[in-house]
């Protein structure tokens, strides 16, 4: 948990004012919050919950339910590969394991220079072309070895 | 074929019917081929328990909403595609549900191998082994094989620590042990969400969530980074109520194994009056379970009640009776016939030395109706005067007389279950969610639902703002300021013609409304006129005014925040002009309803306690009710009233006071001006204390006699709602005697010749003597659960709300309520105002909750102050600090914080060592004399630790336990 500098206090504060009001505010609020920040900092959860008027447990709960919700910000690009059956049917398990063993990383980390995270990804519904990968909002179909390591040069991991 | 008509609800019966009871037209429909007629909007589920057949279920309990997730419940209707769950169904006329068929039982079956395919099979070792719904649904279904194992080299499993290999599951979570009282284990947990849901619909706390999603789902308390402890938990069992495995369960079952035997009996704390099933390993208590037949509680509990009862088999607990000769002597352990012989001598001594008066007794709150009846007996028919009195006299004296002024009756006008029907709520003077936790969680809940809530308190309370409930009003007013508040919400509703006109001209005394009305909208007491008294904005209590009178049904709740005032009285009127005004009395979810302290401090009050009233609140001067009691009891009684404890106090310290029979109550703690009641104490020649432990009063005591704790006695008590509840004897008592008997053993000693041989004997004699308890009998209580008095030939099913066609006293009587400043002001030496209060895990005096886990939660007691007064005062938090009155000084650490306003600190007056009471004054309302423990002057500075008052007070205290060896 880190401390928030006072800016990021009163940056977070906005966007929860903004979002208060609306109808089933906490979604869109996380989502500002992560657009923002590149994650949803600790900070924000007790002005959230006084906010919103929820527990902390609730909070916890739906955050933890998304896993695209981080609680620190990721390497500026983010690589997901897919692991849902069409893809590993088509090789793009042992596609993961290889990229994940060439930048020496686990699922879910990122390259000490902090240009990429690698993450899984459970179907992009892009069977017919699979394996699939995206690179931040980009996907892309038929992946092998090279075109990876073409994406990862690109994103400069 | 057998026809199901809804039957009554029998209170032994407390099967898991799997859904909520609903209420509706009734609707009939086949279920395994039995008809059955259930209310519109009931569950299949309910239906099929109605009619006695049990549907398989793990994700379903009564007191939760259905859910649908487990499928276990899996029925066929026809007519109807696939196998709808039967929690989730809501009956439908004609219906034609069969419960049980291969397909569904293949389902079943299905669903329950793969619940068991992450559920550890060691249910042999398991601590809820006998007790474990999953092991029953197990054998319900059938399960007899699970094909489903973990793959090679892979974990899929959340129970296992390791794999064959040794490496450690990832999965696997170590139990979270951090609460004192029960564990959570997440190997065990099938993820049914009961005990979220309980913490959210049952509790309201909403401190539990499920975290992850798929197979990372995992029930968690509070966020990321908490335990069960660090939490928002407040440990009030529900979760573990719900739970349906050993995921969440009470530490004591862990330790002992499941209990054998249970015995349905009423919490001894607070006075909401919690019916709870003590559960028993022969006379080992395994747990106390709230028991859902319980009308006050409706099946929740709290964590005193669920959990602080250790303090019955605590090692300070004394077993022996003690005398001394001098309150320096140590103690001497004697035989009862001793030491009985020993106090009625010294009584009947000072008697022939004094006078007749010269000697009293004080009652308690906490004891059962019986022995309260046979302690103010002792002293109206042995000792030959009237000089009983009880710990209400600090608390809600100022409730019976004003009630009874206004409507004729000295109690609540509602039941608890009224709050369910209720629009707008104002809570003034109480803070139940630390004070009367389950009635607060009843609260919430309707709050939830959308009902409003006007807050009229000093501090912020939890309830002005906590997940989910939000008051629409905060009135956060000055200490001593009640009356000009209320007054003024009166003014806005008269002033603006809001009052309910027809219910005054049909119900109230219509020319003392016309004087009251003359009063009320006099400018002076407009908002605006009084804001600057009172602290709260002239807008907000228009705002609140209005909506209180335009809300639809409004209900109002208050506490010792509005008895323990020099006007307490006056309040308590004011409070019940504001509910006759708005029409709000005589049907559901409206009302009076005082939140009495202590779980029989009602009762205390109906049984006579008060030194002017004999039981049944009939004044000692009526010659005709003396008579009666002189037939029952066969001596002459004194028709002058007797003293009341300030009076009993004063008149020690004047010398002619000189004996005092104690029973079940700490007055050194509790009773305001701690010096002067312990310069009371000491001048008295023979001081009787009556109680588990040696308490603070004790240390002034002569005689010690051992009692008996809520376990170990029959009887019952009567709490806020006038409800009758029976305590029942679960073990016997520790120390030989029911306190009952030892009174008994008193007043023979001294010559009385009394001879009860049960408690139903003593209720049989106050039902005799008592109009609105003539229809009250043990036989009575054991058919119907509980009664609500005025029981009777009028009313034999008791009175759940109180002047539905009409006042006790005829005519509802509007009263003037004046406000006149207390003589406690604020100056230059004392600057700021204490007002006292109490904790969810401590209770009263603490003398029991002190000795139980709950601690944990509150180990001394704290004063809170706004970082504005403390900034002024160099104070940090966690200082200690001097709190000095015009009546003495104590020191305890300070805690920052916002809840109170500027001017204003707070305190607990839960541990002997802070007594909080040697700051209170002698002040006190003015038509009952309850102490105004609410408002004290008095400044705060930096201290270095405790004051010499604190340590010659330890030093006193150690001298006075000292208890010689037992002679050989």
């Amino acid at each position: 948990m880190t401390d928030a500098s006072a800016a990021d206090q009163s940056q977070i504060q906005r966007i929860i004012d903004a979002h208060r009001t609306l109808e089933g505010p906490l979604l869109p609020l996380l989502h500002a919050l992560q657009d923002t920040f590149g994650h949803v900092p600790a900070a924000a959860h007790v002005p959230i919950c006084e906010a919103l008027n929820i527990s902390k447990a609730e909070l916890h709960g739906v955050i933890s339910f998304y896993h695209d919700f981080r609680d620190a910000p990721a390497g500026r690009h983010v690589l997901k590969i897919c692991r849902a059956e069409a893809c590993q049917a088509m090789g793009g398990a042992a596609l993961a394991e290889s990229v994940l063993a060439k930048l020496g990383l686990d699922w879910h980390g990122t390259t000490r220079n902090g240009a990429v995270t690698i993450e899984p990804v459970y179907c992009l519904g892009l069977c017919a072309c699979a394996p699939a990968a995206m690179v931040d909002d980009r996907v892309v179909g038929r992946v092998d070895a090279a075109k990876l390591d073409k994406l990862l040069a690109e994103v400069g991991a | 074929m057998k026809d199901f008509i809804i039957p009554p609800a029998d209170w032994k019966d407390d099967r898991d019917m799997g859904t909520p009871a609903k209420q509706g037209a009734p609707v009939t429909l086949t279920i395994d081929g039995f008809e059955v007629t259930v209310p519109e909007g009931t569950s299949v589920m309910r239906a099929a328990a109605e009619a006695g057949i049990a549907v398989p279920k793990l994700c379903a309990t009564d007191s939760l909403e259905a859910f649908g997730s487990c499928r276990l419940c899996v029925v066929e209707i026809e007519g109807r595609r696939g196998t709808p769950a039967s929690c989730t169904t809501p009956v439908a006329p004609g219906m034609v549900v069969r419960t049980q068929s291969d397909t569904v039982r293949k389902i079943r079956r299905g669903v329950m191998e793969l619940y068991i395919s992450d559920h550890p099979l060691d249910c042999l070792t398991c601590s809820a082994n006998g007790d474990c719904e999953l092991q029953d649904m197990a054998g319900a279904v059938g399960l007899r094989d699970v094909r489903y194992t973990a793959p090679e080299g892979g974990m899929a499993t959340h129970f296992a620590p390791r794999n064959t290999s040794g490496e450690a599951n990832p999965e696997w979570r170590p139990k979270d042990d951090s609460n004192p009282y029960f564990s959570y284990d997440p190997a065990k947990c099938i993820v049914c969400n009961r005990c979220v849901r309980a913490c959210e619909e049952v509790q309201g706390s909403f401190a539990l969530t499920i975290e992850g999603r798929g197979f990372d789902s995992r029930v968690s308390f509070g966020a990321k980074t908490d335990n069960a402890l660090a939490s928002d938990c407040v440990s009030c069992g529900a979760c573990i109520q719900a739970c349906p495995t050993a995921t969440l369960q009470e530490k004591s079952v862990i330790e002992m194994g499941t209990p054998d035997r249970s015995v349905v009996t009423t919490c001894a704390y607070c006075g909401v009056g919690c019916s709870f099933k003590a559960e028993l390993q022969g006379d080992q208590l395994v747990r106390m379970v709230p028991y859902k037949h319980g009308k006050a509680n409706r099946g929740h509990s709290c964590v005193k009640g669920r959990f602080a009862y250790g303090y019955a088999s605590h090692k300070d607990r004394i077993l022996n009776p003690m005398i001394r000769d001098r309150v320096s002597d140590p103690w001497r352990e004697v035989s009862w016939d001793e030491a009985l012989g020993f106090a009625a001598k010294k009584l009947r001594g000072i008697q022939e030395r004094y006078g007749q008066k010269s000697i009293g007794v004080i009652t308690s709150s906490r004891c059962t109706n019986e022995e309260t009846y046979l302690v103010q007996k002792l002293a109206r028919a042995v000792f030959g005067n009237n000089n009983t009195d009880t710990c209400a006299r600090v608390c809600h004296s100022p409730t019976g007389y004003g009630l009874g002024q206004t409507f004729g009756t000295s109690a609540g006008t509602q039941d608890f279950d009224s709050v369910e029907h209720t629009d707008v709520v104002i809570v003034i003077g109480a803070n139940p969610t630390d004070g009367h936790p389950v009635f607060a969680s009843r609260l919430k809940k309707r709050l939830r639902a959308g009902a409003k809530l006007i807050v009229i308190d000093p501090r912020r309370i939890d309830l002005v703002k906590s997940p989910h409930i939000k008051a629409a009003h905060h009135l956060p007013l000055r200490p001593g300021t009640n009356v000009a508040v209320v007054t003024a919400l009166a003014h806005v509703i008269v002033t603006e013609g809001l009052m309910d006109e027809a219910f005054i001209r049909e119900r109230c005394d219509w020319e003392a409304f016309q004087d009251f009305t003359a009063f009320v909208s006099d400018p002076r007491h407009s908002p605006e006129a009084v804001e600057m008294l009172t602290g709260v904005p002239s807008a907000e209590l228009r705002a609140a005014a209005r909506l209180f009178a335009t809300g639809g049904n409004g209900a109002i709740y208050y506490g010792l925040g509005v008895t323990e005032h020099s006007q307490g009285s006056t309040t308590v009127m004011a409070i019940a002009n504001l509910a006759m005004l708005t029409g709000n009395i005589g049907r559901p979810g409206v009302g009076v309803n005082p939140l009495r302290g202590q779980n029989n401090v009602q009762g205390s009050c109906d049984m006579g306690s008060f030194p002017h009233e004999l039981p049944g609140y009939r004044h000692v001067k009526h010659a005709d009710v003396r008579e009666m009691f002189e037939r029952v009891w066969g001596v002459t009684l004194d028709p002058e009233p007797g003293l009341r404890i300030p009076n009993m106090l004063d008149a020690a310290v004047d010398g002619t006071f000189k004996g005092l029979y104690c029973q079940g109550e700490d007055i050194l703690q509790s009773d305001p001006d701690t010096k002067h009641v312990a310069a009371g104490l000491a001048a008295m020649d023979c001081v009787i204390v009556h109680d588990l432990f040696l308490n603070e009063t004790a240390n002034y005591a002569h005689v010690f006699l051992p009692g008996s704790s809520f376990l170990e006695k029959d009887g019952t008590f009567t709490n806020a709602e006038r409800r009758i509840n029976r305590v029942r004897k679960v073990m016997a008592p520790r120390n030989g005697y029911a306190d009952w008997e030892i009174t008994q053993m008193l007043a023979n000693a001294m010559g009385a010749n009394w001879s009860y041989m049960h408690p139903s004997q003593i209720m049989d004699e106050i039902a005799l003597t008592t109009p609105s308890f003539g229809g009250v009998s043990y036989s009575v209580l054991e058919e119907k659960g509980s009664v609500q008095w005025p029981c009777n030939e009028a009313h034999p099913d008791g009175t759940p709300l109180m002047h539905v066609d009409g006042f006790v006293r005829g005519k509802g009587r509007f009263i003037v309520t004046e406000y006149v400043a207390t003589d406690e002001k604020t100056g230059p030496r004392y600057p700021l105002l204490l007002t006292t209060g109490r904790i969810l895990s401590q209770y009263n005096v603490g003398a029991q909750t002190r000795r139980t886990e709950n601690v944990i939660w509150h180990e001394a007691d704290l004063l809170e102050i706004h970082p504005h007064d403390a900034e002024n005062r160099g104070l940090k938090d966690g200082d200690w600090v001097k709190l000095a009155s015009r009546s003495g000084e104590t020191t305890l650490r300070a805690k920052l914080t916002d809840r109170v306003s500027p001017g204003v600190v707070y305190t607990t007056f839960h541990h002997p060592d802070t007594q909080a009471n040697v700051i209170t004054t002698d002040h006190s309302d003015w038509a009952t004399n309850c102490p105004e423990y609410k408002v004290t002057a008095v400044q705060v500075s930096p201290s270095n630790g405790p004051t010499d008052w604190q340590e010659d007070y330890a030093a006193q205290a150690v001298q006075a336990r000292r208890i010689l060896p037992a002679a050989e």
